[in-house]
């Protein structure tokens, strides 16, 4: 989840995720280093008492102005084709689960072999117990079996919405009539915290995602018990 | 043929990918499975055959699409939004003249 007053991303919880962090982590250097060289080179020339009035052109150093950032543009664009046709690739998920968004919580449904569904609303501030997040919170996660790839389908009944966590590196958008597919591997357990990404209303900051990865048997034993009380 | 699917069947988890809808709106995907199941069944009906290889479309559309949408597909309003009806026929509406 998200900390106080927090710079980078979430850790990851998904491979794709990783990827996407390392690439961040590339891109920003590069541009890291471009401001430094800028802004030094901008000081230098504001605290020179040298003049020269007499440069008319200089071959050499435009074919490095040209050449330099075309190749930095190389080194950034290569990585980020990489990732985005990683994210591509056909992959043969194990489950399938709905996410679809309501005014204003998720509902989610599990229909691979049994019809379970069951609403997700957030826990109210005053309702909650001590060490749960604030706004966050929701009465039934949804639980998912860890290292499983899960191919998610969102949608929507009324507005739109967004369906995204950050640490999984998933938002997807919640199109009334639409069936959007994204997927995502849990590589860790843990419970993964995120928010409604699209304005859909008067309680859009209040319809959290909390995705709660576990093993293939506690996933087991929990979906059989949520269909015991349905 | 059918022993395959029983067998496909029977090793069932998921919705495979499917090559035909390759991208991110699956839309088409449940409709195509739904609109299917029922193909099947009134197709292998008609020749008086077992619709069991049937129950591979409605696991795959009971996978894909959302649990209100198939009562959705089912109702008049939406038959009528998507002009999914026959041509009205208009002639029982003619009053034969009065002689």
């Amino acid at each position: 989840m998200a900390h106080p007053s927090q710079l980078g991303f979430q850790d990851a919880a998904s491979p794709v995720m990783e990827e996407l962090l390392h690439f961040h982590d590339h891109a920003l250097m590069i541009v890291f280093l471009i401001s430094t060289l800028v802004l030094y080179i901008i000081v230098a020339m504001v605290t020179t008492k040298l003049t020269n009035k007499f440069i008319l052109d200089s071959q050499e150093i435009e074919i490095i102005w040209t050449l330099l950032p075309a190749i930095i543009l190389i080194l950034i664009a290569l990585p980020s084709l990489r990732i985005l046709y990683l994210m591509d690739e056909i992959n043969d998920p194990h489950l399938t689960i709905k996410a679809m968004g309501h005014q204003w919580y998720w509902s989610y449904e599990y229909t691979d072999y049994e019809d379970l569904g069951f609403d997700s609303y957030m826990i109210p501030t005053q309702d909650l117990a001590p060490g749960q997040f604030r706004l966050l919170e929701a009465d039934h996660r949804m639980v998912v079996p860890v290292e499983s790839p899960i191919r998610i389908l969102i949608s929507a009944e009324d507005v739109l919405h967004s369906w995204a966590v950050p640490s999984l590196g998933v938002k997807m958008d919640a199109v009334p009539g639409r069936l959007n597919q994204t997927a995502f591997i849990a590589s860790r357990p843990g419970v993964f915290y995120g928010q409604c990404s699209e304005i859909c209303g008067a309680n859009h900051s209040f319809m959290p995602i909390v995705v709660e990865a576990v093993p293939l048997e506690h996933f087991e034993n929990w979906s059989s018990l949520m269909l015991e009380d349905a | 043929m059918a022993e395959d699917i029983k067998a496909k069947l029977e090793k069932y988890r998921t919705a495979p990918f499917d090559a035909r809808f390759p991208n991110q709106n699956q839309t088409r995907n449940c409709w195509s499975n739904y609109v299917d199941y029922y193909r099947c069944q009134k197709a292998l009906d008609a020749k008086g055959l077992d619709t069991q290889p049937c129950e591979w479309y409605k696991r795959v559309y009971k996978s894909l699409c959302p649990i209100s949408w198939p009562k959705r597909f089912d109702s008049l309003s939406f038959a009528k939004h998507h002009k999914l009806l026959p041509p009205l026929k208009l002639e029982r509406f003619l009053v034969p003249p009065v002689v």
